[in-house]
């Protein structure tokens, strides 16, 4: 996967957020916030936990069915972060080997469990956040986060941030082309040539960043970002996303849901089985 | 009104870095005039243009836009009569969506949404790019760029539109799209370009630069004539007066050159 589908593939996503659907329409500050809740009640879980974030993956799935978001394209984004997540996890099983349980003759350790763990975490959040985007837009995300209480400074860097990746990507992919033109072997650039090369967009970059401000004093620029957008409010709609949300989200983190399906014929059977065996 | 609606007198300019890059330059340009303001690269064209809209402020002479001389203290009240368009349209386009973009400058001198919002369709209109409205512009195509960055500047309502390389990057079929439209505006324009093709379609008037220098400054049929002049300064006269090698035909169209004068 090459720095230019990626990028290709985000813009794909940002693309969906201009649908038209309930869940589109919801006021952005509420899928921020059920967001943010998803994101710390997810990741505060113990480390070995693995059943009890399965029911976590409701939340961006039904958000990206609901938005009529293909769900094999969000998927398949998603899986872009495998590599990365796998490589930060790989070591657990070989430091932690502690024995957990036994599935048949198969004994369970600690390792196995925590990345189980790590790798389903970091799936469930990215999706998630994938989802957000495609749901809401990625400036709309930005103009939430202001109307919570995000500084001003901080919200422009991001937005101009999101503007100019491309801007950058194309002038990084630009001149590692131009430098693999010029190479007679086809091989990798060296550690000194990439510090050339980041050198160099550093100063393009620079050089953009004084235009691109030149051409904002010039239609009147004064600090304040304008926003022509009509502002969503809050209402009723909004209560009810994050009632719902937030009450399932308190339950599955606080009630491990699949262990008590799994325990179900014990309870039914009347025979003695502590909640957490 | 100023009869003058922009001097520069004895206007010098070096860069930080000590690149010189205008020297002494005067010139007059009147109310409703299509200047065409051409050279080869490095000529100090957009330095020239740059100084219209107080991006620099002049080291040496004086610029004055209306009635109003270029200073850091008016700058706020020039920048309401020059409308600038970037050589890249990425520099002027920042807004996640191109009516956001359209609107940044309507906003900026304290219009109500609803009438800034009004001067967005207008604007787009204009450039015939109403569709592209909430499109983000990094999805936009250079001729869609181009014409949406002539839109942003379009809506502040500018008196002298001032334009830096218009039709670099854009393939013919879009170039001649802006060419008809920039022939729809009735502002007092200046074009830097070394596309000399559009500035015989589109200017009465030529100022040539060279150097930092102003080497002539005439009828554009005139000056395009002088090859001599164009040579000196490393230009090449439009391919539309170069002639036909095997029928020699072409020459002629100097003379037939009735390009109509603008309506001030
Ligand atoms: N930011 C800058 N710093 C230093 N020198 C510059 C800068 N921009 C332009 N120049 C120099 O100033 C001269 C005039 O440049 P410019 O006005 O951009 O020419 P043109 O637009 O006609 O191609 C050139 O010699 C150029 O190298
Ligand atoms: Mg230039």
């Amino acid at each position: 996967m090459g720095l230019d589908s990626a990028l290709h593939e985000i813009r794909h996503l940002d693309d969906l957020s201009s649908k038209d659907t309930p869940t589109h329409r919801l006021d952005a500050r509420a899928k921020v916030l059920v967001t943010l809740f998803y994101l710390v009640s997810m990741l505060s879980l113990g480390r070995y936990e693995v059943s009890a974030l399965l029911p976590f993956a409701a939340f961006p799935l039904l958000l990206a069915v609901q938005g009529e978001v293909p769900l094999a394209l969000l998927l398949r984004r998603a899986a872009l972060a495998l590599p990365f997540v796998i490589f930060v996890g790989i070591f657990n099983p070989l430091i932690d080997r502690a024995v957990h349980f036994h599935v048949g003759p198969l004994a369970i350790t600690g390792g196995m469990l925590s990345f189980a763990s790590i790798v389903l975490r970091s799936l469930l959040a990215v999706t998630t956040g994938l989802a957000l985007v495609a749901v809401t837009g990625f400036d709309q995300i930005c103009r939430a986060l202001g109307r919570l209480g995000m500084p001003t400074t901080l919200l422009v860097q991001l937005q101009f941030l999101y503007r100019y990746l491309f801007v950058l990507a194309d002038e990084a992919l630009r001149m590692l082309h131009a430098r693999v033109q010029r190479c007679a072997k086809n091989n990798h650039p060296t550690l000194r040539e990439y510090r050339t090369l980041l050198g160099s967009l550093l100063l393009r970059t620079l050089d953009r960043a004084g235009r691109v401000h030149q051409a904002m004093l010039c239609r009147g620029f004064d600090g304040q970002m304008p926003d022509l957008r009509p502002t969503t409010t809050f209402g009723p709609a909004e209560w009810r996303f994050c009632a719902i949300w937030g009450l399932f989200l308190i339950a599955v983190r606080i009630l491990n849901i699949p262990q008590h399906l799994g325990n179900l014929p014990l309870y039914l059977g009347g025979k003695a089985g502590g909640l957490f065996p | 009104m100023s009869h003058h609606i922009v001097e520069l007198k004895g206007l010098s300019f070096r860069y930080p870095d000590g690149t010189p890059a205008l020297d002494s330059i005067d010139l007059t340009i009147h109310h409703g005039e299509s200047v065409g303001l051409v050279g080869a690269n490095g000529a100090g064209k957009s330095t020239l243009l740059q100084h219209l809209c107080g991006v620099h402020v002049p080291q040496a002479g004086r610029v004055r836009v209306g009635d109003v001389p270029v200073l850091p203290s008016t700058l706020g009240e020039v920048r309401r009569t020059v409308g600038l368009v970037f050589q890249d349209p990425d520099d002027q386009l920042f807004m996640p969506t191109v009516a956001e973009d359209v609107a940044f400058g309507p906003l900026n001198i304290g219009l109500p949404p609803e009438e800034a919002a009004q001067r967005v369709d207008e604007a787009l209109a204009q450039v015939d790019a109403l569709h592209l409205k909430h499109r983000p512009p990094h999805r936009l195509s250079g001729g869609e760029k181009r014409a949406v960055a002539i839109a942003t500047v379009l809506a502040c309502l500018p008196d002298i539109m001032v334009m830096d390389e218009p039709s670099a990057n854009l393939d013919p079929h879009s170039r001649r799209l802006l060419i008809n439209l920039l022939r729809s505006f009735h502002h007092t324009k200046i074009l830097a370009t070394h596309d000399l093709d559009m500035v015989l379609d589109l200017c009465e008037r030529t100022v040539v630069m060279h150097k930092g220098r102003i080497m002539a400054d005439g009828p554009t049929g005139e000056l395009f004539s002088d090859i001599e002049l164009l040579t000196a300064c490393a230009l090449e006269p439009p391919l539309r007066m170069q002639g036909c090698p095997l029928c020699g035909a072409g020459k002629e169209v100097v003379s037939e050159l009735t390009v109509p004068s603008a309506s001030g």
